[in-house]
C-alpha cells in the first residue's frame, strides 16, 4: 500500500496525460481505419476507457473523490452504449447480412 | 513501481494497436481484454481499488464477453469485409497522428496544477467512493438506473425479430 501511494507521487501527471492521449488517438485511428462495425465499437470502448483512466489519474492527484464517481458513471453509460450498439449490430447482420459500416450510408448527404 | 507504470503503459499501447490492426475480430477482442487488464493494473497503481475491481468485472467480465458472444453467434470471424482504399487508410493514419500531435502540443502548454485538497491516499478506497456516491451524487446515481433500464429495453426491442420475418403458423382447417 505504501509503495503504491508513493508511485502516485513519483510519476508525473504529464505521463498519464501522454498515455491517455496515445490511447485516445489509437481509438480514433481505429474508427477511421476499419470498416468492420464491431472493431469500430471496440475502438469507441478504447477511447472511453482512456478518458476514464485520465479522470481517475486527475482524481488521485488532486485527492478529490468526485473524479472516481465520474469514472463510475462513465462506465455505466459505456455499458448501456455497448448493449444498444451490439443489438444494432445484430439487427444489421440480420437485415443486410454484413457488418460493413459502408452499407449504412442512407443518412449520408 | 515506476517500472511497473511504464510496463503497463507499453502493454496497453501495443495491445491497443493490435485491436486496430489485427485481421480477425476475435484477436481484436482478446487484445482489448489484455488492454483492459493492464488498465486495471493502472487503477491499482493509482490506489483506486474500487475502480479497479469494477473495471475488471464490468469490462473484462461483462462487456468483452458480450462482444465475444456476438462474434461467435453471428459467425463474424471470417474476414469477408474488404479494407478501405489505401488512400483512405493513409488519410486515417495522418488524421490520427495529427490529432495526437495537437493534443501533445496542447498538454505542453498546460500550466502547473495545484491540488485543491491536501494529498490523501484514501480517496480510491471503497468507503470514500461510497460516501461521495451516496451523499453528493445520490440523484445522478438513481437517474442512471433509469438510463440503464431504458437502454436494456431498447436493446431487447432491437433484438426482437419482426413479425413478418417469423415463420407463419399454418392456416386453420375450418376457417
Amino acid at each position: 500500500m505504501k509503495d503504491i501511494t508513493s508511485a502516485i507521487q513519483i510519476i508525473p501527471l504529464e505521463h498519464y496525460i501522454l498515455l491517455c492521449v496515445t490511447l485516445f488517438s489509437i481509438g480514433l485511428l481505429g474508427i477511421l481505419f476499419r470498416r468492420n462495425t464491431i472493431i469500430i465499437l471496440m475502438s469507441i470502448e478504447l477511447m472511453l476507457n482512456s478518458v476514464n483512466l485520465l479522470v481517475a489519474a486527475f482524481s488521485a492527484y488532486h485527492s478529490d473523490p468526485a473524479g472516481q464517481v465520474f469514472v463510475f458513471f462513465i462506465m455505466i453509460v459505456a455499458a448501456a452504449e455497448v448493449a444498444v450498439g451490439l443489438s444494432i449490430l445484430v439487427m444489421m447482420k440480420r437485415n443486410v447480412d454484413s457488418v460493413d459500416i459502408n452499407l449504412l450510408n442512407r443518412l449520408k448527404w | 513501481m515506476v517500472f511497473l507504470f511504464y510496463l503497463l503503459s507499453a502493454v496497453m499501447v501495443i495491445s491497443g494497436l493490435f485491436v486496430v490492426f489485427s485481421r480477425s475480430p476475435i484477436n481484436s477482442v482478446l487484445s482489448l481484454i489484455v488492454c483492459f487488464i493492464a488498465m486495471a493494473g493502472h487503477y491499482i497503481l493509482l490506489n483506486s481499488q474500487f475502480l479497479a475491481v469494477v473495471h475488471l468485472i464490468v469490462y473484462t467480465g461483462a462487456i468483452m464477453v458480450l462482444f465475444l458472444f456476438v462474434i461467435m453467434l453471428l459467425n463474424l470471424n471470417r474476414a469477408t469485409i474488404p479494407q478501405k482504399t489505401s488512400m483512405t487508410r493513409v488519410a486515417a493514419v495522418v488524421a490520427g497522428g495529427l490529432f495526437f500531435l495537437v493534443m501533445v502540443a496542447a498538454t505542453r502548454l498546460t500550466f502547473e496544477i495545484h491540488p485543491r485538497y491536501p494529498f490523501s491516499s484514501k480517496i480510491g478506497l471503497v468507503s470514500e467512493v461510497g460516501k461521495a456516491l451516496f451523499h453528493e451524487f445520490l440523484l445522478p446515481f438513481e437517474v442512471s438506473s433509469v438510463l440503464f433500464i431504458s437502454a436494456m429495453i431498447g436493446a431487447m426491442i432491437f433484438g426482437k425479430k419482426d413479425k413478418e420475418s417469423l415463420p407463419q403458423p399454418p392456416p386453420k382447417e375450418g376457417a
